[in-house]
């Protein structure tokens, strides 16, 4: 398998700093954002995006956790099954500007299904979504509002997010199957 | 993981890890309970049926909002107004119901092996909800999750089952759940009311309240069921009360505060003083609420 590094650790941080930014200009000065971040590393990003918010617009911005298990499309059928995670949103979704977060945005499925189980909760004036990286073939008409890095992909690759909160560091891999065409163990 | 059986028969021979992951399962849904907005698809176009032989409230309604809020298709249907009225037989009955196409089968009945019986006539996932001594492994899953909720670990808790054992489906389910996962059970009640051997299944016997008080942490008293005094096992519900009625003054020669269950509906000042039922140590109410959230989660791991 090859792995080829597309983020380093400090591209990391610029990259997530740079979409902080952007999120404070496109609503002056973060009014009425919420962030809201899809279990799992999309609510590591949500929750660092989150920090840079707060401190360049000197406001609370309140974070959530969504976890879509429930909302999936390919729940029934599957030999394993997801292990279900809570949806941690404390704060009053209706009138908010939600910014969904996520690492990896792909086929648009899990976009799909969060933005059912958001909508659950309540009415959002407006959604966003941001994501770290938009490797492309998307299966449904989603696309994303704020991207960390656009990354051309096959659909034989595969597309590993790491995150010290939960792989000990950060950076960003594009990993090529084997040769003789074996997937590659995520 | 995924739970090794299509079916829910009862808490018996369920290993540690399973039960683990129905208890943490339902704490997600515990969480969609206090929401605005109470429901969620995972089973969406799925159809359950109730099949209820025998009269319960509060199971009943429990498992209804379960399935509605996984947004399942419900039918629901009780004994009174049925064909089993006119002698059809269970097995009949469900395959009649099968035959309508439907997907699962949540079964209350008075005959002990019924939830089992209907898991090889019928192709559905079958939950028990209660066949008659035998056992509710529901009402054991919401027992241990509410104590879960409150001790944390269920690991080392010293839980004494009060009142009548040998009739009672719910102390089975309780016994096996919680032996599983490392408590202390023990049992308190009349002679007549406690199985021989059932020191077997990995509990002690008392046979006085007084003596079981100062060594646990919670009570789960059990409703004392008045047509068994018909039968002689006990002499009068006043008796019963006096030795067996847990009470205020009974509980406070604990050592520290003891939680109070009750699986319901309960004889106020019978089997339980209406002051300890109500009172700050009591867990009673949110026993029903967590058994929405536990069967939610025994239907999504079933259905899905």
């Amino acid at each position: 398998m090859k792995k080829t590094r597309l983020i380093d650790a400090e591209g990391f941080r610029r990259t997530i700093n740079r979409l902080a930014h952007e999120v404070v200009e496109r609503h002056t000065g973060a009014e009425g954002v919420a962030i809201v971040g899809i279990r799992t590393r999309g609510e590591y990003v949500a929750q660092r995006l989150a920090k840079i918010v707060e401190e360049i617009s000197a406001r609370k911005v309140p974070v959530g956790i969504l976890d879509i298990t429930l909302y999936r499309d390919d729940l029934r059928g599957r030999l394993d099954q997801p292990q279900l995670k809570s949806t941690n949103i404390l704060f009053d979704v209706t009138g908010k500007v939600i910014v969904l977060v996520d690492d990896v945005l792909f086929t648009g499925r899990t976009i799909r299904a969060a933005l059912n189980a958001l909508t659950d909760l309540g009415r959002p004036a407006l959604i966003e979504l941001l994501v770290l990286i938009d490797r492309g073939h998307r299966e449904l008409p989603i696309k994303a509002d704020f991207i960390g890095k656009s990354v051309p992909t096959s659909l034989k690759q595969q597309i590993k997010v790491m995150m010290s909160e939960t792989d000990g560091e950060d950076g960003v891999y594009l990993a090529d199957p084997d040769e003789d065409g074996k997937e590659v163990s995520a | 993981m995924k739970l090794k059986s299509r079916h829910l028969l009862g808490l018996e021979g369920m290993t540690k890890e399973e039960l683990r992951l129905i208890l943490d399962t339902a704490v997600s849904f515990r969480e969609i309970l206090d929401r605005p907005i109470k429901k969620v698809p995972p089973l969406q176009g799925k159809t359950v049926v109730n099949l209820f032989f025998e009269s319960s409230t509060r199971t009943r309604i429990s498992f209804e909002l379960a399935e509605r809020r996984l947004s399942a298709d419900v039918v629901s249907f009780s004994t009174a107004a049925s064909s089993v009225s006119k002698g059809e037989t269970l097995k009949d009955t469900a395959r009649n119901i099968e035959a309508m196409k439907i997907d699962m089968v949540v079964i209350r009945h008075a005959a002990p092996g019924s939830a089992h019986f209907l898991s090889r006539v019928v192709d559905a996932n079958v939950i028990n909800a209660g066949d008659g001594g035998h056992e509710h492994p529901t009402q054991g899953l919401l027992d241990m999750y509410t104590l879960r909720e409150k001790f944390g670990s269920l690991e080392g808790l010293r839980v004494c089952i009060v009142g009548d054992i040998t009739h009672s489906r719910v102390a089975r389910s309780n016994i096996y759940g919680l032996t599983t996962m490392g408590a202390k059970v023990s049992v308190c009640g009349p002679e007549t009311l406690i199985p021989r051997e059932i020191e077997r299944l990995g509990v002690k016997v008392y046979h006085h309240l007084e003596d079981v008080i100062p060594e646990v942490d919670v009570l789960n008293v059990l409703r004392i069921q008045l047509e068994r005094q018909k039968s002689g096992l006990f002499p009068s519900l006043r008796e019963y009360h006096r030795f067996f009625g847990v009470t205020k003054e009974k509980v406070s020669r604990a050592p520290k505060p003891i939680t109070i269950m009750h699986p319901g509906p309960i004889n106020r000042d019978v089997e339980l003083s209406a002051d300890l039922a109500d009172g700050e140590h009591s867990v009673i109410l949110q026993q029903v609420t967590n058994g929405v959230a536990v069967r939610m989660a025994v239907l999504y791991l079933l259905g899905t």
